[in-house]
């Protein structure tokens, strides 16, 4: 890509999934004769971008345009259909789960719902504690004890209560104990999968501060994941706005919101409720997200394009580098219409 | 003059095995004809019950053990269910958060429509498809017709939604409770129920109370906001008034927690802690833990909400007068 030191660099990533079912459920009769046919869902389609040492990109995007598959293709816990990952200029998709185990350690996920992913039935302790573990086989049991006390510490969570069950926790409590397990084994790379969309707004304020003091202090990079623009704004260094499984804009965080390029992009922005701003026009959109079973030919957008023209609907675009340092796939933008 | 819908000192308990709770303590407020009324406030604050309690659907434990709500001069909480179900559904509608869970999946839209006009008037099967069909284009649904015959599963999240606010139509009430009907939706969805249901309320002759814990949707589709905690109506007032000028400590703090306002990167402004649960509300000001400028009259006696300045708004402080001016 056009960057060599990028921290993490994913090249023309696909994820497809099968959802057709058994044998009979992909049979069908057409014109008189039997045929097998298999559905696929098109989640992540030719996905290329590359994140830099300490910066936080967000990936936003509505539901259902593949954003969570990429996070989570990003850490092998999707195997990609087609692609490349790179981590620090290493291949890392093509691993056995063995030579992965080094790049998980450095490699880590924060989850959105904070009750679903700490077990139930594991105390703080144990939870923060296993991964150490995995990680270090020759560490001691006082030094492991210790690592977890110093972290709970850094995450507002009074070590005392390592004891307790995760269902003794409020809800921002919970997410912090969730981002202490991704801390304790000393990760470089974090992707945080709507880490606050479960919570309420003055707890939300709280988790995304201590993320931004852990990235100050570890220098960590983040892959934010989140449908909320305003986080976004706040607290990204580069934004990839997706549709459908597809990239169509990416962009520095200040260049994206004050002259978003790509229509969508227009869109999603205006549509976006802000404080002490009376009802405002926004763009409307024709029609709804098509399915990612059937994607629509050429540009992924052209059916709801406000601009479309015969190409968009023949030829899919290309990401584009502007001269602003956006990147942005739309015909209208490379023929100067827009 | 009458209002179209006032509470008065509602008070709704939630009868426990170990005890009673106080879901919502003395809230009071009211509603004229064509009003847009906004409560925010976060999860446990008790705005979801305060719904319900309106239409009188609250479910076992709880129930509405003090106050009064006068609804076209009727008293709500005394009538017998029979009466109740007269005013529910047909001059009060609810809008819910979830479109999937509101709706029936294995009737299609027709049934469901019909099934609400026919409960509620006098008409034949042919008119209600008719009132069904009109109310759809209302809400500009594509194709209604074919929608008509269609499942709920058949239509999307944002479609599905426009079909709950095209049933809640259906009576043509004059007031409307929407409880988070946009929260499970995309913004660009959000935006388009949000214009329709301003545009409904300003051509409609129709009041609307807006439940949600979104600053930002509130101030884009009310004119008047009541902002809750702990039970508790603790700021009340215009919706521009208090949003840009918020007085009670707890809705600064909502409003400067909101990314956007400060430069990118900042530190956001946090409220220390969370709201308390039920079983242990603090004693006096149930904010006054997490105040950055409570005072030892915070912790002894209960602010009472009472009006500052200007028409209309009320803040439950004991720092008014003192700290905030």
């Amino acid at each position: 890509m056009q960057n060599r030191n990028g921290l993490l660099k994913i090249k023309n990533l696909v994820k497809h999934f099968d959802i057709s079912g058994g044998l009979l459920d992909q049979l069908a009769i057409e014109k008189g004769r039997i045929v097998r046919r298999r559905t696929t869902v098109k989640a992540v389609n030719d996905v290329s971008l590359s994140i830099m040492p300490r910066e936080t990109l967000g990936v936003v995007g509505e539901s259902g345009c593949g954003k969570s598959t990429l996070a989570r293709a990003v850490l092998g816990l999707y195997p990609p259909n087609s692609g490349e990952i790179y981590y620090q200029n290493k291949r890392i998709d093509n691993l056995t789960p063995h030579k992965m185990l080094p790049y998980r350690k450095k490699m880590q996920m924060i989850f959105q719902d904070p009750y679903a992913s700490l077990n139930p039935r594991m105390t703080v302790k144990k939870t923060l504690e296993e991964p150490v573990f995995f990680h270090n086989k020759s560490i001691t049991a006082t030094q492991v004890k210790e690592k977890v006390a110093e972290v709970m510490q850094q995450v507002g969570v009074d070590p005392q209560w390592a004891d307790r069950y995760p269902h003794e926790f409020s809800g921002g409590q919970r997410q912090r104990i969730s981002i202490a397990r991704a801390l304790t084994v000393d990760p470089e790379f974090i992707v945080a999968d709507e880490p606050v969309s479960a919570l309420d707004v003055s707890i939300q304020a709280q988790i995304l501060n201590l993320l931004m003091e852990a990235q100050e202090k570890r220098g960590l990079t983040y892959m934010l994941i989140t449908h909320d623009l305003s986080i976004v704004q706040h607290i990204s260094t580069s934004v990839a706005v997706m549709y459908l499984g597809k990239i169509c804009e990416l962009a520095p965080t200040k260049e994206l919101f004050e002259s978003p390029r790509h229509p969508y992009t227009q869109a999603l922005l205006s549509a976006v409720p802000e404080i002490g701003r009376k009802k405002t026009e926004h763009v409307k959109l024709k029609g709804e997200v098509p399915t990612p079973i059937n994607l629509p030919s050429g540009c992924v957008f052209h059916g709801r394009c406000l601009y479309v023209n015969d190409r968009c609907i023949d030829e899919p675009p290309r990401l584009i580098r502007l001269d602003s340092g956006t990147q942005v796939a739309c015909h209208g933008v490379e023929d100067g219409r827009l | 003059m009458s209002h179209l819908l006032e509470v008065k000192d509602l008070e709704v308990k939630f009868a426990l095995r170990f005890g009673e709770l106080t879901a919502i303590d003395g809230v009071s407020f009211t509603l004229d004809k064509r009003d847009r009324l906004g409560i925010v406030g976060e999860s446990g604050a008790g705005k979801s019950v305060t719904g319900f309690a309106i239409i009188n659907l609250l479910s076992k434990p709880g129930y509405i053990s003090a106050g009064k709500i006068l609804f076209e001069g009727q008293e709500l909480n005394r009538l017998p269910e029979e009466e109740m179900r007269k005013i529910r559904g047909n001059r009060i509608s609810m809008i819910f958060q979830d479109p999937m869970m509101t709706l029936n999946p294995v009737l299609t839209i027709s049934t469901q429509m019909v099934e609400t006009v026919l409960a509620h008037q006098d008409v034949s099967k042919a008119d209600a498809l008719d009132i069904a069909l009109e109310k759809l284009k209302k809400v500009y649904i594509p194709s209604p017709e074919k929608r008509l015959s269609q499942y709920p599963h058949e239509c999307s999240g944002g479609m599905r939604q426009r079909i709950v606010v095209a049933i809640a139509l259906l009576t043509n009430p004059s007031l409307i409770i929407a409880d988070e009907p946009s929260t499970a939706l995309d913004v660009t969805i959000q935006a388009e129920i949000m214009d329709l249901l301003l545009e409904l309320c300003e051509t409609g002759d129709m009041g609307l109370i807006l439940i949600t814990h979104d600053l930002a949707v509130v101030s884009q589709v009310t004119e008047k906001v009541a902002v809750m905690y702990a039970g508790k109506i603790v700021e009340t007032g215009s919706t521009e008034a208090v949003i840009h000028y918020p007085k009670h400590p707890y809705t600064q703090g909502l409003i400067k927690a909101l990314p956007g306002s400060l430069q990118p990167g900042s530190r956001l402004n946090q409220i220390p802690g969370m709201m308390p649960t039920l079983t242990d509300i603090p004693r006096g000001c149930a904010f006054h833990p997490r105040c950055t400028i409570s005072d030892t009259v915070c912790q002894m006696e209960v602010p009472a909400l009472i009006s500052v300045g200007d028409h209309d708004r009320m803040i439950a402080c004991h720092m008014v007068g003192k700290t905030i001016p």
